[in-house]
């Protein structure tokens, strides 16, 4: 790249030109981020003491009474139970409206519609989709309840937001509900985007609907579905609007997932900056460890077995040049 | 693609199959909207005794009225809502473009450096630093400032990262020379000839960032107190609360209000945004 015109230096604008984001980041992400960090190591707590100190005894105190809190286990089991309850039908429903959208002996019409329809709940604002959802299972006199009881199917209103199961099971749901068309669509763009000569060869080799998405779709789809878990993963496990709003972490803690757990920590009353900041950052660990475990779970292994070999090849050619040991000599 | 007509059963009975499933997704998609919409022209006895109807009523303005003298303010919510919004829009767009123009136009001894720091600062969330925020918020006396809203947005990794990939294939270096020639500043040259060009690009970005803020709760929870400067789905919020117990077609109203600006948007841009998201999943 070209970035000398008659001797003058251009390289000062880069500098210059990322001033705004540098400063805006050191002050607003990087500062807080420490501060929160430190916070968990201090006595900090309420609205209005000003000084707090380093814990003396025991510098992970903070840490540990989090781990020990038995409202946070049960955010933490929560957090992760609703989100493997909205990812296992939401990428499995994504994967086969996937397949059916992209599939090229069996063209389905009025894809464009369905995108557009299935993705519209994703944008609608989170605390408004779980009022709705709460209006809508209300009980004694609901939609829901309405139609099952009308239907036949129950005899008398059940009592949704009173039951620990079916709470849980409507905010994944929700989550469900607002994420799977975005996830449909990101998974197509992945399908799109491989080289329609290996769909021609699988097609002339006779290979059929089935064989085809299991053998050529997936594997080629390895990045976007890794993009698809991480995101999905590092959203759920920072899940606040829905559960928050729909019945505030309840009934009885069935809904508190981590976030709403730090936010009632810190915000809600009692003020426990130390220990919700000791909780952020051991939620920051989860799922920093959750991410690498992933990317090395869906790291390509062929690749790094070519690089292996390209390695091992090199070598022996270094040792070729070098004069050493020749197998073909011997 | 190979184009041959076949009418075997097999492929007659996934058609089938495959409608009646979209068919489905779509009435789980919509119903809810509509189930809002429906009830939000009824009266409150009328949801009781049958809350599931397709016929609207003639409640509308009588719902309306129970907002009279109440906290819960739409019109006070968008305002807001559209004010941090707006803001953080373009601050995020405007800088993040510049920033990717830093990382592609010129060559800088810590160009590589900092795009790894704008990977690794895609994953941290908000909430993680929230503690921190908000006291540091408070020692400087911005709480209840939209500020600490629309400020951070300068600094917005993913856009960065979007901005760049499009800007790499897209920018051409002649042009850049031949402006230095004519005697343009480096900051004219961005404004005046890389804007222009990237507006495509920062068209989709500018959606998402205006959906993204104008939905965002936790943060605008934490930092504003002030009933008046409340965000919209702050708004939502307290027609959870007690007073609105009795009063459901009241609460379906508010929920309409809340969702109108964001569908108008939505079916108004609906093609730019389904091509956004694809866009957004490529890049992984």
């Amino acid at each position: 790249m070209k970035t000398k015109l008659k001797g003058i230096s251009y390289s000062k604008y880069g500098y210059l030109f990322s001033i705004p984001f540098v400063v805006a980041f050191l002050i607003f992400t990087l500062y807080p981020t420490i501060f929160t960090a430190t916070l968990g190591f201090t006595d900090r707590k309420g609205l209005i003491q000003e000084n707090y100190h380093f814990l003396k005894e025991d510098i992970f105190q903070n840490f540990k009474s989090v781990l020990e809190n038995e409202s946070f286990k049960t955010s933490l089991k929560n957090t992760i139970m609703i989100w493997v309850m909205n990812f296992i039908p939401q990428i499995t429903i994504a994967l086969l409206l996937t397949a059916w959208f992209t599939s090229h002996s069996n063209e389905i019409k009025g894809k464009g519609f369905f995108k557009v329809v299935f993705y519209m709940p994703n944008i609608i604002t989170a605390a408004t989709v779980a009022i709705l959802f709460k209006a809508i299972f209300s009980y004694p006199k609901g939609p829901v309840n309405d139609i099952l009881v009308s239907s036949g199917l129950l005899d008398s209103e059940y009592f949704f937001t009173n039951s620990r199961t079916a709470s849980r099971l409507i905010v994944a749901f929700i989550q469900f509900w607002t994420w799977y068309g975005n996830t449909m669509i990101v998974l197509v763009s992945g399908v799109l985007g491989i080289s329609p000569d290996i769909y021609e060869a699988a097609e002339i080799d006779g290979a059929n609907g089935v064989q085809t998405f299991f053998r050529i779709t997936i594997p080629n789809l390895k990045t976007v579905l890794l993009y698809t878990l991480v995101t999905s993963l590092v959203g759920g496990l920072n899940m606040y609007d829905i559960p928050k709003v729909f019945l505030n972490g309840g009934p009885d803690s069935a809904t508190l997932t981590t976030s709403v757990f730090i936010y009632n920590q810190a915000f809600a009353g009692s003020y426990i900056y130390n220990r919700a900041a000791a909780a952020s950052m051991i939620m920051w660990l989860v799922i920093v460890i959750c991410s690498a475990v992933l990317f090395y779970l869906m790291r390509d292994k062929d690749e790094i077995k070519l690089n292996k070999q390209v390695k091992k090849a090199k070598k022996e050619a270094r040792m070729v040049a070098k004069g050493g040991v020749n197998e073909w000599r011997l | 693609m190979a184009s041959v007509t076949r009418t075997n059963p097999k492929s007659i009975a996934f058609k089938a199959s495959a409608y009646t499933f979209c068919a489905l997704l779509t009435v789980l998609s919509l119903l809810p909207f509509i189930i809002m919409i429906v009830n939000a022209t009824r009266s409150t006895p009328q949801i009781q005794s049958h809350a599931l109807s397709l016929i609207p009523s003639k409640y509308l303005m009588k719902n309306y009225a129970c907002f009279a003298g109440r906290d819960f303010k739409p019109f006070l919510g968008f305002k807001n809502s559209l004010i941090i919004s707006c803001g953080a829009t373009l601050c995020n767009i405007y800088f993040s473009t510049m920033t990717a123009f830093a990382l592609v136009a010129y060559d800088w001894r810590l160009r590589k450096p900092f795009f790894t720091v704008i990977m690794a600062v895609l994953m941290i969330p908000a909430q993680v630093t929230s503690i921190g925020f908000y006291q540091f918020m408070h020692s400087a006396g911005w709480l209840n400032s939209y500020l600490p809203l629309i400020l951070p947005s300068i600094a917005a990794p993913t856009t960065v990262f979007f901005m760049r990939q499009y800007m790499i294939p897209s920018l051409p270096m002649e042009i850049l020379q031949s402006a230095r020639i004519d005697g343009a500043g480096e900051f004219r040259i961005f404004n005046q000839i890389v804007l222009p060009m990237m507006k495509p690009a920062m068209a989709t970005q500018a959606i998402f960032t205006f959906v993204g803020t104008w939905n965002q709760l936790f943060l605008p929870q934490v930092l504003l107190t002030d009933k008046e400067k409340y965000t919209m789905p702050m708004m939502v919020s307290l027609l959870n609360g007690d007073s609105y117990k009795t009063e459901m077609g009241a609460v379906y109203l508010g929920l309409l209000l809340t969702v109108i600006p964001l569908l108008v948007v939505y079916f108004a841009l609906s093609k730019h945004i389904i091509a956004g998201v694809a866009l957004g999943g490529v890049k992984g």
